[in-house]
């Protein structure tokens, strides 16, 4: 039997895409661990990230001693359409993360990143999400460390799905809570509700309306970290992303077991979401935010809080919006601009719009 | 926003609560028919704030509530079909059947979209020729023309595979039923606007008449409700039955003429089930003998399982005294326990005009 010579090797073989060629799409080879997942990663994620040859090349990221408790977060990340006005999928797989940690009243440091990527994606898309990615990561101040990619046959992803963990350092003398929740308490709203939310909507569902609606995907923990700075003693935080602010006030008094009392005429709605939410017969209340928080603040401390937040680029806005009462403890209940009070349930499943 | 922040004045508001409060001087139950109003009371916590002596009754007009187990049944089926695309509006999808909903059956394989408009129905059936559109039509006359529009501008331009499974269902004959059933407890109707700006004031004079009871054609911020309730009661109290139009910024007493045009080209009158409420004559419409060939329910003849004992009109369901205004959602005792929004037994617990998750939403 003749020993095959490298010819004979190479016909044999299943021919796959040369890595020298840079193809326009991504392809199952670039998720098959071998030279095109290796140029894949550099040229895509390392420049983006700011990563370095020797970073791209190991198995997990070491990094260095951080102090304190630690905050450690994941969240996946799945959008239609993946780019939308105001942000991407990589502004809110970065952002998203760092809110969670901020809420938690964590300085975010670090982040890990794991990419499922639909075969036949255009690797421009792909680089721009990257790009969008390193630039959130740059202004909230944060590393993406480590990340691994994976491609799935076409049709079995929807472009690209993304999980980010984090891991932050969380700020000292902060002890954030809901068994410090107390009646009289303060609940403060950051700005206005449902622009992610109607901002996706409006791209999505082919309405054909046109708004002036962008998505509010930012990084909170300026924010945040300014809020603690006026007050060590924030009961609890929580950024109202899906599900919206009903469901995160609805999180905050079940956790609490405290019942928490909003005005409705209080809560910021930009006149172009209200609109929209009007036509499609929608809840703002329901609707998605992907750079907003609610705090629930001691009564005393409310106006500082508040000042500190209107000072800040995404607390302008900022409106205290409640309280907290001894009455319906783990329920909310909101007065309307009319005077008359309902109860805000936990919203049940995905949003349904309404038939007329 | 500009054109709704008037009608829900809070100053206004609490006038014309005043005015009711003063003008009744004994107790009356109003039924507002439409869904929409329903949900609108309770969003805005009107319920609550209306004198004791009036009692809001909640009409069988949230076009999810009455859609018969059948219908979804058949939906379903269509669904699960390989070549279909079915096009329903979003609140269809949680509303139990026999064994499932839409939503369950699109997890198990159909291909279940939800649409904003019947017109997206019939693009889609532009771009996608290699499948079958079928569009559930439902819904009062407020979604009637739209639906007959979408038949007509398929059939013009040809399109052989859209078709509407059709369960319109119109208001006048439900006002009827209730009217003629001796338990009814309803004084007077707010008749719902949307329905009246399609069909104009149509058949109210005469049912106003037949029966001695007041209708007054109504919107649906709080001042427009609240304006319909103190008419019924000024009428009420004087002794007085007849039509008023309390909507007359959207509603003219013969309606949209164009509208009302397409839909009696398109549809036909036909005898209907309502969930709750049973067949009732002369209540629905079907598609006319022109566009036969766009009836879902004639391409994919469906047979009705024969597993009554699992069919939530029967039991344990009691939806359709809610429907009659019989029964409020709190007293009954499956409400909040078995029945919820997550697990509903019944149309009305579905759909956030239906009476019951109205009241399990505002945490009544």
């Amino acid at each position: 039997m003749a020993t095959p010579d490298a010819n004979t090797s190479q016909g044999l073989s299943c021919p796959s895409p040369q890595a020298g060629h840079a193809s326009s799409r991504v392809m199952m080879g670039h998720g098959g661990g071998g030279l095109l997942s290796q140029q894949l990663i550099r040229e895509v994620f390392g420049e983006a990230f700011g990563m370095q040859a020797g970073e791209l090349a190991v198995d997990a990221a070491v990094v260095p001693t951080l102090r304190g408790p630690l905050a450690f977060t994941t969240d996946a990340f799945v959008v239609q359409p993946l780019f939308f006005p105001g942000g991407s999928i990589g502004d809110l797989a970065v952002n998203g993360t760092v809110n969670d940690l901020a809420v938690a009243g964590a300085e975010p440091r670090f982040l890990a990143a794991s990419f499922v990527i639909e075969e036949g994606l255009p690797r421009a898309d792909l680089a721009r999400i990257a790009e969008a990615m390193g630039a959130a990561a740059r202004e909230a101040g944060v590393r993406i460390v480590a990340g691994d990619t994976k491609v799935v046959e076409r049709g079995h992803g929807d472009g690209v799905y993304i999980t980010t963990s984090g891991i932050g350092e969380v700020l000292p003398g902060t002890r954030l809570s809901p068994a410090h929740v107390a009646p009289g308490d303060a609940v403060i709203l950051s700005g206005t509700i449902a622009d992610h939310g109607m901002a996706i909507m409006r791209v999505r569902q082919d309405l054909g309306f046109e708004a002036d609606i962008s998505s509010d995907t930012a990084p909170l923990h300026g924010l945040v970290r300014a809020m603690l700075t006026a007050c060590h003693d924030i009961r609890l935080m929580r950024d109202p992303t899906r599900g919206g602010l009903a469901s995160c006030l609805a999180e905050m008094a079940e956790s609490s077991r405290r019942g928490i009392a909003i005005e409705s005429e209080a809560v910021p709605i930009a006149p172009a979401v209200a609109a929209a939410c009007e036509m499609l017969g929608l809840d703002p209340w329901l609707v998605a935010n992907e750079g907003k928080l609610v705090a629930i603040v001691p009564a005393e401390a409310a106006q500082a809080v508040l000042a500190a937040m209107q000072t800040h680029p995404r607390g302008r806005d900022a409106v205290v919006i409640g309280r907290v009462v001894e009455d319906h403890p783990g329920r909310v209940a909101v007065r309307t601009a009319i005077g008359g009070r309902r109860i805000v349930p936990m919203p049940v499943g995905e949003l349904l719009p309404r038939i007329c | 926003m500009k054109h709704l922040g008037e009608f829900r004045d809070a100053h206004i508001t609490r006038r014309l609560l005043s005015d009711i409060g003063q003008l009744a001087t004994r107790p009356w139950s109003i039924m507002e028919v439409c869904g929409g109003q329903t949900h609108s009371l309770i969003h805005h916590g009107l319920d609550r704030l209306l004198p004791p002596t009036i009692e809001m009754i909640h009409g069988p007009g949230c076009p999810v509530c009455v859609t018969p187990t059948s219908y979804i049944d058949q939906a379903i089926a269509i669904a699960m079909r390989p070549e279909v695309i079915l096009c329903s509006f979003g609140d269809m999808l949680r509303v139990p059947g026999s064994q499932e909903s839409l939503l369950a059956a699109k997890a198990r394989g159909g291909d279940v979209r939800v649409v904003y408009s019947p017109l997206d129905a019939v693009r889609l059936a532009e771009t996608c020729p290699e499948r079958e559109i079928v569009f559930l039509a439902i819904g009062f006359e407020t979604t009637a023309p739209a639906n007959a529009m979408a038949v007509k501008l398929a059939h013009h331009r040809g399109l052989g595979n859209f078709s509407m499974l059709v369960s319109q269902v119109l208001v006048p004959p439900a006002i009827e039923a209730i009217l003629r059933d001796p338990a009814s407890r309803v004084d007077a109707f707010l008749a719902a606007g949307h329905v009246a700006s399609v069909m104009g004031t149509g058949d109210y004079p005469e049912l106003a008449t037949r029966y001695g009871v007041p209708i007054v054609v109504t919107g649906f911020e709080p001042v427009d409700l609240l304006e319909g309730i103190r008419r019924t009661v000024v009428m009420l109290e004087e002794g007085r039955y007849g039509v008023e139009n309390a909507y007359s910024r959207a509603v003219t007493d013969d309606g949209n003429p164009v509208a009302k045009a397409t839909i009696h080209e398109v549809f036909q009158v036909c005898d209907q089930e309502w969930r709750g409420l049973g067949w009732i004559p002369h209540s629905g419409w079907e598609l006319a003998p022109a566009y036969a060939g766009h009836d879902a329910s004639l391409r994919y003849p469906f047979h009705a399982g024969t597993e009554p004992a699992s069919d939530p009109d029967i039991v344990p369901c009691r939806s359709g005294e809610v429907l009659r205004g019989l029964l409020k959602p709190c007293d009954c005792p499956l409400f909040g326990k078995e029945c919820t929004p997550q697990s509903p037994l019944g149309a009305t617990m579905v759909s956030s005009e239906g009476a019951c998750a109205a009241y399990f939403h505002a945490g009544r």
